[in-house]
């Protein structure tokens, strides 16, 4: 899901750019806040973790192999903005050293994975905690949240690309959601196992850093959720909402419409010419829509197996 | 591939690009990827210009070119892919050829900077913008210890390899799982001891 330079214009970039330094802004003010100073080397080893963690790769169905992103995964081990600034840390990386992801593209990468997935994800994992208490809830809402992040982010990337002209909307958004929808599977079977394979081993470690002191607070809360629905609105709604958008609106109102369209010899494809494409759009969205209840149904199964399994081996 | 990536690290030769300041590297490159990104496809000068310097460097700075030519295919599938794409789309065609070739050469250009800079200059440049200092410190300390838990997977992999007569299906995640919980937890100790050793030392 890195962007490489050169396929998102310079409005997407900056608008992206901005969107990113308020939200890593807002996880370094918290984290310097609350985390003890014997934590801050955490930070970045989870940072090495999480690059080590995302070369391991799993089996997805059809012979094609996916990886961690592990953004939902760190929020739960450490705390929401922890996990903010470990995943910019991981970005940041990846694009000077390794040159994966582009540098002007930084911004939208941060806005995607930092903080659409971890705490879009983070967000969905609470509140099915909150919903499904106990430690089978936790694993449900793990494995749901690891899914939901992953589609999530992979929308606005298309969102992005399509927004930039790069993309279109019409073949960006089922490409990108379906490829996510299966590896999100996995990611969010991974997480699952993990967090339960953590919490045996060392439970001290996760009740350590998700005290008081790193689960999120109020302002975090409204900070992070604002940047979420502007990303939402600005990336995703335009295309995803199938009335005319505010400027289309304006224009019928005042009738320029057609002259608009008069001036114009007629465009040899325009809009939504190809039935198939218009059509995948909408069969994409469905199949989201029904692919949520599904997973959410199948990480409930999860969390029951696993659960149930852990009290047998008592 | 990220794992070859690592193995494939570049080393330091004494060339004329190594010795130049990171500053002077990075601010040159940041200016032709705003260009390559921002400029119009029919200025075709400005393009070939960077192509032209961008191999000249290449040259000056005793890279292999094979080098070069296997860090950007292992990077390229990306942009290749997208390319393709785009060139299915209705609106305008030919588009892709030039995001094709916007991409490649921002991509050759932080692969150049990327192996002739060492990485703590590059993290000198972003303090002396004013890069948050906590940031810093997570980033110098994640390039540190990046390595060190990169080879501990590769063991952990290696020894539950050698330990593993078959594997089914269901094994399968339960190792990837086991391997990825082993190591959160070898590097939240691991993170401890860095604490205490960076106290000792005089941290803060």
């Amino acid at each position: 899901m890195h962007i490489p330079d050169g396929f998102l214009d310079a409005k997407t970039a900056g608008v992206t750019a901005g969107l990113s330094a308020v939200g890593v802004a807002l996880a370094l003010r918290r984290v310097k806040h609350d985390l003890p100073p014997r934590k801050i080397p955490l930070l970045g080893l989870a940072a090495a973790f999480l690059f080590a963690a995302q070369m391991v790769n799993f089996p997805v169905a059809g012979g094609t192999s996916g990886h961690l992103v592990g953004g939902v995964l760190a929020a739960a081990l450490l705390g929401p903005s922890a996990a903010v600034v470990v995943v910019t840390t991981v970005l940041i990386v990846q694009c000077f050293l390794f040159s994966d992801g582009g540098v002007l593209a930084l911004g939208a990468n941060i806005f995607n994975m930092a903080i659409l997935n971890s705490f879009g994800g983070y967000a969905v994992y609470r509140l099915v905690c909150r919903c499904l208490p106990g430690e089978r809830g936790r694993l449900t809402a793990m494995a749901f949240a690891g899914w939901c992040a992953a589609v999530l982010a992979s929308i606005a990337c298309a969102g992005e690309l399509a927004w930039s002209g790069t993309v279109g909307w019409s073949v960006g958004f089922p490409a990108m959601a379906t490829v996510h929808m299966l590896i999100g599977i996995g990611e969010g079977i991974i997480s699952a196992l993990v967090l339960l394979a953590v919490r045996q081993t060392r439970p001290d470690l996760i009740s350590e850093n998700a005290s008081a002191a790193t689960t999120a607070r109020k302002g975090e809360w409204f900070g992070y959720g604002l940047l979420l629905v502007l990303g939402i609105a600005i990336f995703i709604a335009p295309f995803a909402c199938p009335w005319p958008d505010g400027l289309d609106a304006v224009a019928a109102k005042f009738g320029f419409e057609h002259k608009a369209l008069a001036g114009l010899p007629a465009a040899p494809a325009a809009g939504y010419q190809i039935p198939g494409i218009h059509w995948a759009v909408g069969a994409t969205a469905m199949a989201g829509a029904i692919g949520t209840l599904v997973v959410f149904g199948l990480a409930l199964l999860l969390g029951k197996i696993l659960v149930r399994k852990k009290s047998l081996d008592a | 591939m990220n794992f070859n990536l690592l193995t494939h690290q570049h080393r330091h030769t004494g060339s004329v690009i190594h010795h130049l300041p990171a500053g002077l590297k990075l601010g040159v490159a940041l200016i032709l990827i705003v260009g390559n990104v921002c400029f119009p496809l029919a200025w075709q000068a400005w393009f070939l210009g960077v192509a032209i310097l961008l191999i000249l460097v290449a040259a000056l700075s005793r890279i292999s070119p094979w080098f070069l030519l296997k860090r950007i295919l292992a990077l390229s599938p990306l942009v290749l892919g997208v390319a393709a794409v785009n060139a299915f789309q209705t609106t305008g065609q030919g588009h892709w050829l030039g995001v094709a070739e916007r991409s490649l050469l921002c991509l050759l250009t932080v692969t150049l900077v990327s192996n002739t800079t060492p990485f703590s200059g590059i993290l000198r440049v972003l303090q002396s913008v004013r890069v948050p200092n906590l940031l810093i410190t997570t980033i110098a300390l994640m390039h540190r210890y990046l390595f060190v838990l990169a080879e501990e997977a590769g063991r952990m992999h290696r020894a539950r390899a050698s330990r593993t007569f078959s594997h089914t299906r269901r094994f399968q995640w339960h190792t990837l799982s086991s391997v990825v919980s082993q190591l959160f937890i070898r590097a939240s100790e691991r993170a401890e001891r860095v604490y205490d050793a960076m106290c000792a030392r005089g941290w803060k």
